[in-house]
């Protein structure tokens, strides 16, 4: 019965987010910032799949995001891929520098993972200062939006919007998927208790690595989405506050629950999109925040609300 | 007579930056015996578990496990051989049910633990296995609590009924009686006698009384080397244990 109705609240909760989600065109809200939101929330999510499922805080996610955005807008730009091949190779650049970057930092525990994570991130980020075909400080701009699988005119707005809400969904469903799959249960486990998960036999290095590619390869995915819908590839997606500012949207939201990553992002997007005017004021408020986070609400928002309503979401 | 050794170490050493805290331990425990592990704090018991259980290198040495050298293997190579153990400190998975507990354990050889396309209800399959496991360590009333919440002998019991999933040829318990009530005590001391009886156990253990009623052979520890090995008779009697135990000086 107690499971019965968690799988409630989160159908429900589904429901509504993807009907919301639908409607935005035809209720006035700008639809670039709902779109930009919308990568955000899945590079959150995925960061939430790395550090509130896996256990693994990662300090350099910004590298996957970053490191897909700027592939998938070579191939788009130069190569003249179509946007899906583009999306596809930004996501597979994402997953192959998590191979790379997870395997050496999860030999570590703790601070000095996330401290592993930093630095290969900050490494990325010179790389892809210095490197030509990022264009250093101008970034890659211009990049072609094209046309989806042939068909699809990403030029439209409402095309582009319906298609990027798709790719969002897919990786939503695909993280819920991975979090309640026999490889999420072992990853739980590895989580809250690791010597023991390996007093039983398991290889923990492995599931910690697996997770951590499918969490680089979720953020490629949002990060070369993102350049589809904003045409340009910048340092910003590399650089560490934006490390940073997904540390916080999942935090805002609530570590560790399905929901919570896409609402932080939402609110962290908005401010920024809203609270423009304020200028560098905005940065004190998320600070202020962050800190309101930390000392009253730590579960997040959809944290406490799941809490105070007994519900998981 | 040759006996039948189940587990063995030769010039078992480890030294932690100029300090030895095992030193030269040669263990012979025989299959399907209750061996017990004893000694003052610091005398390197819970070292020696983990150096055979891998969770340490031994500086020198080496470990047999059923005449097979292991070493060098890495821990989880250990426990899939059938050497399990278990920790000082409960270890269970704090926020997993009981049931889950298990499961977590049954996982891994029923395989396919890296699919994460898969719905978690493939697992529904093992339910009735880790429930039987449950009920035969008197926690079938447990089944959807969450470890956490259960008091400290029903975890000590989870905790058992999860290392019995491996169905493990030896298991090795790290003061499994640590931090009990009386009433607990005998509910465990029963329980690892059943589970001993088709098995070998290996425990470290402060609470003389259990190791008296439970265990075949008794090594004493102190400063990591061993000071006497023997019935409990032998060992309660030995001057040795007894200074070491009770500081008494020959006059």
């Amino acid at each position: 019965m107690k499971l019965q109705a968690r799988t409630h609240a989160q159908t429900i909760a589904f429901v509504l987010m993807t009907g919301l989600l639908a409607c935005v065109p035809m209720i006035g809200i700008y639809p670039y910032f709902v779109m930009q939101a919308l990568c955000f929330a899945l590079f959150a999510a995925s960061f939430n799949l790395l550090i509130g499922y896996g256990g693994l805080p990662s300090f350099g996610h910004a590298m996957f995001l970053g490191t897909a955005g700027y592939a998938s807008a070579h191939a788009a730009k130069v190569w003249g891929f179509p946007p899906e091949a583009a999306i596809i190779l930004g996501t597979l650049a994402a997953a192959g520098a998590g191979v790379i970057t997870g395997a050496l930092a999860i030999r570590r525990q703790g601070i000095y993972f996330s401290m592993t994570t930093l630095a290969f991130a900050q490494m990325l980020y010179f790389f892809y200062l210095q490197t030509p075909f990022t264009h250093g400080e101008d970034g890659i701009q211009g990049v072609p939006q094209g046309i989806f699988l042939g068909l699809i005119d990403l030029s439209k707005v409402l095309n582009l919007y319906y298609v990027v809400l798709g790719i969002f969904l897919a990786g939503f469903v695909l993280i819920y998927r991975i979090i309640h799959s026999p490889f999420g249960e072992i990853l739980n486990a590895i989580r809250e208790n690791e010597p023991r998960a390996i007093s039983l036999g398991y290889k923990t290095e492995r599931y910690k690595l697996a997770a951590f590619v499918l969490s680089a390869g979720l953020a490629g995915l949002a990060g070369a989405t993102k350049v589809i819908v904003a045409q340009n590839a910048s340092l910003t997606d590399v650089h560490w506050t934006m490390s940073g500012e997904v540390v916080l949207m999942v935090l805002l939201g609530g570590l560790g629950t399905i929901y919570g990553p896409i609402l932080g992002a939402f609110i962290i997007i908005a401010m920024q999109q809203y609270f423009a005017g304020f200028g560098q004021w905005v940065l004190v408020i998320q600070g202020l925040i962050f800190i309101a986070c930390v000392l009253v609400f730590r579960r997040g928002i959809i944290g406490e609300l799941a809490h105070a309503l007994k519900i998981r979401l | 007579m040759a006996e039948d050794i189940i587990l063995e170490t030769r010039g078992l050493t480890k030294e932690f930056a100029g300090f030895v805290a095992v030193r030269d331990v040669n263990l012979r425990i025989r299959r399907g015996s209750i061996h017990a592990l004893i000694g003052p704090n610091g005398a390197g018991k819970t070292t020696c578990f983990n150096l055979l259980t891998k969770f340490l290198q031994p500086t020198r040495g080496e470990i047999c496990y059923e005449g097979r050298d292991i070493t060098a293997m890495a821990a989880a190579d250990v426990a899939r051989l059938g050497l399990v153990r278990s920790f000082q400190i409960s270890a269970v998975f704090p926020h997993l049910t009981a049931l889950e507990n298990v499961r977590v354990a049954l996982q891994r050889k029923r395989g396919g633990n890296f699919d994460f396309w898969r719905s978690k209800n493939v697992l529904n399959s093992l339910n009735e296995r880790a429930m039987a496991l449950l009920d035969d360590v008197g926690l079938s009333a447990f089944e959807t609590t969450t470890a956490v919440e259960m008091p400290y002998g029903r975890k000590r019991a989870l905790e058992i009924a999860t290392t019995l999933a491996l169905d493990p040829q030896m298991l090795l318990l790290d003061e499994p009686m640590a931090g009990m009530g009386h009433e607990d005590i005998e509910r465990v001391a029963d329980l690892i006698r059943r589970v001993a009886k088709n098995r070998t156990v290996l425990m470290v253990e402060h609470n003389l009384k259990v190791v008296s009623d439970l265990s075949d052979t008794i090594t004493v520890l102190t400063r990591g080397q061993v000071l006497a090995e023997g019935d409990y008779e032998t060992i309660s009697n030995n001057a040795d244990v007894q200074q070491a135990y009770l500081g008494v000086a020959d006059a």
